[in-house]
């Protein structure tokens, strides 16, 4: 490895995206030529009011829904805030218990938090090794008390897919409202809100080739929920702001893309991704791949490797090229390891030595065969450094 | 977020190894923190003659490792003991703060070290201050992360 073979790969799609080209097209005409607010009365506005109408149908039609059950807000945290907050306030005389599971995204967590600060109760389910949630847990911790169902339709770390429409259905048969942060899930996962019995849903633009700083909540019509952002009469009186239209306009576009035919995208990258799995856990020993076998995203590995940290294995990649991400506490500013890693039973240690490689549209079988050279040379060198290795996963020393 | 200086010593460590005669051996850290260093003497006269270490860790705890090793080579022991964590930080040319302790462990590692030492020798170990993360403590005490 020298640095003349280093070639930018980037395989961290869960973290966000590029934007495509036909995104960005659409969205250009909205920042100059059609600028006027949307609910500005003169015919010159009228565009900028089409332009966002266009995109609330295009997601409407991405996950099942009526354009009229589409909020747009300034992505996939605030989705989940509004969803989680507002339900919670405008049902507080029903109840006061919402029931999570132990690995939603801090979007969630950290909403549901707040929400005990605020009076509420909440029930942190765990999931299986493999980040499964059960429903019948569900089923269990739902009290008279309860008001909301939150889980997420697949993890953000480990890529685990959860029995979305079950946990809708166990939700629904005890009356009680159903969110799901579907913001990994949008483009990967087919998604009906009506089949799957969800009433509350977040996504968020960046993840599938849309603009940072959009996202959207979807309110199933007669859904008692409480505004989170007030001011203006912007959707519906829903939630105030002039609209991010480029953004809400590349979001339409965008999703529109990603959910044309979901099917193909995930057998392309789901071949790349277990080429990717095989050749990892093939030419590295004490490795192990976390989440599910099957149930996970097509795009998704994550793997560890024992006897090294995650942010060196990050920085060494970075030395190559290759932009991935860890589950390290070393690498978070809380110096916490992962929540997920540690809900699916890992130890500490494995924890800090997790590597997520998330693929994406851009990426070629080319990008996987770099990994597949780059990494066993990495964890090889880390290894060689850290005073937990055992000979047998130990090189030879060079010197 | 490191300096150019913390991705060099990173990239390119310096006295990676263990020494099979060590006159001292330290280790401190616990794989649940996220950090171990072990660091090797071998001492000729009162002069460190050689020393190796080897650091499970971030990259600033692998960059701190080999730059105290580089810093403490050819040092008596009490000079060696004189270097603090703030002569690593800024050998390094600056820590990012929540990795100010990762130089804290490799001050302590080779305090460690030459406390073997002396002890091999018959003589008191010299007063050791506590970092709050040497082995058998919480991870959850890394005090000097500011």
């Amino acid at each position: 490895m020298n640095d003349q073979d280093q070639r930018p790969v980037y395989m961290d799609h869960a973290a966000t995206t590029f934007m495509k080209p036909e995104v960005i097209a659409a969205m250009a005409p909205y920042f100059s030529q059609h600028f006027g607010n949307p609910s500005s009365l003169y015919r010159f506005a009228r565009e900028s009011r089409m332009g966002v109408d266009e995109a609330r149908r295009e997601v409407g039609a991405a996950v099942g829904a009526s354009p009229e059950e589409i909020f747009f807000t300034a992505g996939g945290s605030e989705a989940d805030n509004w969803a989680i907050k507002g339900v919670a306030l405008a049902n507080r005389k029903r109840g006061d218990h919402i029931v999570t599971s132990s690995i939603e995204h801090h979007a969630v967590l950290h909403t549901c938090e707040w929400l005990e600060k605020q009076g509420f109760s909440v029930t942190y389910l765990p999931v299986d090794e493999f980040g499964l949630l059960d429903p019948g847990d569900v089923r269990d911790a739902i009290t008279d008390r309860t008001i909301l169902v939150s889980v997420m339709a697949a993890n953000n770390e480990i890529g685990t897919i959860q029995p979305v429409a079950e946990l809708g259905r166990v939700a629904h048969d005890h009356g009680v409202l159903f969110h799901t942060d579907a913001v990994q899930a949008v483009g990967a996962v087919p998604i009906d809100v009506d089949r799957m019995g969800i009433d509350l849903l977040s996504l968020s633009g960046h993840k599938f080739y849309g603009p940072k700083g959009t996202g959207a909540l979807y309110i199933r019509r007669g859904t008692r929920i409480e505004n989170l952002i007030h001011g203006g009469g912007q959707e519906r009186g829903r939630r105030a702001g002039t609209e991010n239209v480029p953004g809400i306009v590349g979001l339409g576009r965008a999703i529109e893309l990603a959910t044309a035919d979901i099917e193909a995208h995930n057998r392309r990258i789901a071949a790349m991704r277990d080429r990717l799995v095989r050749g990892i856990l093939s030419a590295i020993p004490d490795a192990r791949l976390n989440g599910h076998p099957t149930e996970r995203l097509a795009n998704n590995a994550n793997f560890s490797f024992r006897y090294v940290e995650g942010e060196s294995i990050l920085l060494l990649l970075d030395a190559h090229g290759i932009c991935a991400s860890t589950g390290s506490a070393c690498s978070s500013a809380s110096l916490e390891p992962s929540h997920v890693l540690l809900a699916i039973g890992l130890p500490h240690e494995e924890a800090h030595g997790s590597l997520r490689l998330t693929l994406g549209d851009a990426n070629t079988e080319e990008d996987v065969d770099y990994v597949l050279e780059v990494l066993p040379e990495v964890i090889g060198r880390l290894r060689q450094i850290s005073p937990l290795t055992p000979a047998h996963a130990r090189m030879p020393e060079a010197d | 977020m490191y300096t150019e200086k913390v991705i060099a010593e990173f990239t390119n460590p310096q006295n990676v190894g263990e020494i099979a005669d060590a006159d001292g051996v330290g280790e401190v850290g616990s794989p649940a923190c996220g950090d171990i260093m072990r660091i090797y003497l071998k001492i000729e006269g009162d002069r460190i003659a050689d020393v190796r270490f080897r650091t499970f860790g971030c990259g600033a705890a692998i960059a701190s490792s080999s730059m105290a090793t580089r810093m403490i080579l050819g040092m008596s022991l009490a000079e060696a003991w004189a270097v603090s964590n703030a002569d690593v930080v800024e050998a390094l040319g600056g820590l990012p703060p929540a990795k100010v302790h990762c130089s804290v462990l490799a001050r302590d590692a080779i305090r460690a070290a030459i406390n073997d030492c002396r002890t091999r020798r018959g003589l008191e170990p010299w007063e050791v201050r506590s970092s709050g993360c040497s082995r058998g403590a919480g991870c959850d005490s890394h005090p000097e992360n500011g």
